[in-house]
């Protein structure tokens, strides 16, 4: 009997082992906590909450430990435990003018009201490797200022795409309406043309590599969208919960949320006057990087109905949207390990036949260019 | 399939209902399977689910499984017809740990089969579900890409498209090069990808007893052929369809009608065909039939002649 493919069961109980083995890896080294990871590697874990498309700051940090930090591995893991959870329902939207700022930049004005907070950001970091970080030692906490008089500490800070809205510049924001259901694709299969709160919720939980290199591929010609970083925050906004029984909402929690607004030229058309559009992203967590670049294609992904022509790939919705999902992506990337022996079979016989009949034909050509060599002489 | 689908009968793995899905998302399933047999080879969008397994290694074709699995039902999973390939073994180690069901790898035993890349050789009874797993559900996918224009040509029932992609691979090749996933047409409406089995497998999808079941996970698509629905592999009047042949038996069990691997046994080019269908081929040993190679000096056989070739200075020949 040959042994190719017998004994996969007890092959497989010993890969999983000594995975484990090796996610444990060298024993003199202290065992990471999930909870070491939810507070030092936070910005892996809000990336897993993205990509897994769960709010859960806990399972995420377990997930990254499980998957010995391969991020969309992890993903997958929350995506799996995700389909076992019950829905009772959908929150009240959340509201981030009322967020509790941590971070609010904008790149178009130099002062506005509120002001430009920067709060914990990489920007203005010299890249430079800290080799302190590789020795204990105490983190001094952060400096706390005084609120400015005046504003006080929970004064508004009105978003800057209503600065511009008062003068009409700006397409005026999408009205939500409590009749219109929105839509879930993970509760429907996904039909393209699709509306914008699909598309979000696609770009929300969409690779964060594929959205930057769509975002930039529009920043370098390829459906250029002429964007401003009219406003990034980054803070916790409260989620409120409407119970059908209750009548009113009550909150669940807060949760931080990134959010950008950018803001893009729109020459017009017969009918609309020339406006700013507007391209959103928005996400779980301190994730900059992935909301300006959804917020790219998201205006790309508007260009048919502002009236554009479709010809860049961030531009074609069927495109970016089959395409976004990395655990989709990676499970049909790599099922190519799986055997396909049978196909392959079938594609081998076809080849040596084809390579039988082209060296046959090879040769009758030969022939008979002899012949006529042989005709002239 | 046949058994009732009332969940929870058995002690399945805790935490989680029957078959892993819950009811709700089974009746969504099939939901989409009832208008996927009334319309025959028509592909069905369905909210497929995240499962514990990979886009790509049988998501639907599990959530399909887990939609129909009662707990009186005996499961089968092949992958490449073999029941021990890694994620066959995988596929099966969830259902007896999520339903706790009984499973067989006779083909004749189950009532639900699961599979991947083949059709078992033994014809298939009533009563039997074969599930097949699809990477792309949509035949005309490699010819357009976009799911919005290939809608149309389906209500249209327009494949001209296909039909010029088969003639010209005959005007460049002289036959059609399709070996695999070869695309058929059902009850002369809907042309249908089979999956990727083998074009010699593809008769057994016509009249069949038993019902197939298909169904894509990441494209979230399932489609089914009713029991003896007709089914016609696209071909032309001068060109008809051939499945593929063998010119040697299995080497094992001596059959000449199975489809066979090439199992490569050194690194000097020596060869042996196998039967695919492992549970075909060990019920035929079993039943006394031999192949050239069958028995335990196997190794030794195949050293000894590829020796000899060698010594010989001739070309080393594929066996047999």
């Amino acid at each position: 009997m040959y042994v190719s493919v017998k004994g996969g069961e007890a092959a497989i109980r010993r890969a999983h082992r000594l995975l484990a083995d090796r996610r444990r890896g060298a024993r003199d080294v202290a065992e990471i906590v999930p909870d070491q990871i939810r507070e030092q590697l936070s910005l892996a874990v809000d990336r897993v909450m993205n990509e897994g498309a769960l709010h859960d700051r806990d399972l995420a940090a377990l997930a990254v430990k499980q998957a010995r930090g391969d991020l969309i591995e992890a993903a997958f893991l929350v995506r799996a435990y995700r389909t076992t959870l019950p829905r009772f329902g959908a929150s009240r939207p959340i509201d981030t003018g009322a967020m509790a700022v941590e971070r609010r930049i904008s790149a178009t004005y130099k002062d506005l009201p509120g002001g430009q907070i920067l709060g914990p950001t990489f920007d203005y970091t010299h890249r430079l490797i800290d080799f302190a970080l590789a020795s204990e030692g105490e983190t001094p906490a952060p400096e706390r200022l005084d609120a400015p008089s005046g504003d006080g500490p929970a004064a508004e800070i009105p978003r800057v795409t209503e600065l511009l809205a008062m003068e009409g510049l700006i397409e005026a924001e999408p009205e939500s309406d409590d009749e219109t259901a929105v839509g879930d694709l993970t509760r429907a299969p996904l039909r393209i043309p699709a509306g914008r709160d699909l598309r979000l919720q696609q770009l929300a939980r969409g690779d964060e590599g594929f959205l930057l290199a769509l975002g930039y591929s529009t920043q370098r010609g390829y459906g250029s969208t002429h964007p401003f970083a009219g406003e990034i925050r980054i803070g916790a906004v409260e989620v409120d919960f409407e119970a059908p029984e209750l009548g009113f909402a009550v909150p669940l929690g807060a949760i931080t949320v990134s959010e950008c607004q950018m803001i893009n030229q729109f020459a017009g058309s017969s009918k609309v006057a020339p406006t700013f559009t507007r391209g959103y992203g928005l996400a779980f967590g301190q994730v900059e990087r992935k909301v300006m670049a959804m917020a790219l294609v998201d205006r790309a992904l508007r260009t048919e109905e502002l009236g554009g022509a479709v010809t860049a790939p961030a531009q074609d919705q069927e495109f970016v949207l089959s395409h976004a999902d990395n655990v989709q992506a990676t499970g049909f990337v790599e099922h190519l390990k799986l055997p396909h022996y049978v196909d392959f079979q079938a594609e081998l016989a076809l080849v040596r036949a084809m390579r039988a009949e082209h060296e046959a034909r090879i040769e009758a050509e030969f022939l008979d260019e002899d012949g006529l060599e042989e005709a002239a002489e | 399939m046949n058994a009732p689908l009332s969940p929870q009968t058995a002690p399945a793995a805790t935490g989680y209902n029957f078959a892993y899905l819950d009811e709700q998302t089974k009746r969504m399933i099939r939901r989409a399977l009832l208008k996927a047999v009334a319309i025959p080879g028509h592909q069905v969008p369905f909210a497929a689910r995240d499962m514990p397994m990979p886009y790509g290694w049988g998501t639907g074709g599990i959530q399909v499984t887990a939609a129909i699995l009662g707990s009186g039902d005996v499961l089968k999973v092949i992958d490449q017809g073999a029941d021990d390939t890694t994620n066959a073994v995988s596929i099966r180690a969830f259902f007896q740990k999520t339903a706790n069901v009984a499973v067989t790898t006779r083909t004749a035993e189950a009532t639900v089969i699961q599979t991947r890349h083949r059709i078992p050789e033994k014809p298939l009874k009533a009563g039997q579900t074969l599930v097949f797993q699809v990477p792309i559900p949509e035949p005309l996918r490699f010819l357009e890409p976009r799911e919005t224009e290939t809608r149309v040509m389906h209500a249209l029932a327009d494949y001209g498209l296909m039909h010029v992609k088969l003639y010209e691979d005959i005007a460049k090749h002289g036959h059609i090069a399709k070996t695999y996933a070869y695309p058929v047409e059902v009850e002369g409406r809907y042309v249908m990808d089979p999956s990727p089995i083998p074009k010699f497998d593809n008769p057994k999808l016509s009249m069949s007893p038993a019902l197939q079941l298909f169904g894509a996970g990441r494209e979230k698509r399932i489609y089914a052929l009713p029991p003896f629905t007709r089914v016609k592999s696209l071909d032309f009047e001068d060109h008809p369809f051939e499945p593929t042949r063998f010119e040697a038996p299995c080497a094992l069990c001596g059959a000449t009608d199975s489809y066979l691997d090439e199992v490569v046994t050194d690194d000097r080019g020596t060869r042996m065909f196998v039967c695919s269908d492992t549970d075909h081929c060990e019920e035929r040993r079993a039943d006394g039939h031999r192949g050239l190679l069958a028995g335990d000096d196997l190794v030794d056989t195949i050293t000894r002649e590829a020796d000899v070739e060698r010594d010989d200075g001739a070309p080393i020949v594929p066996l047999p």
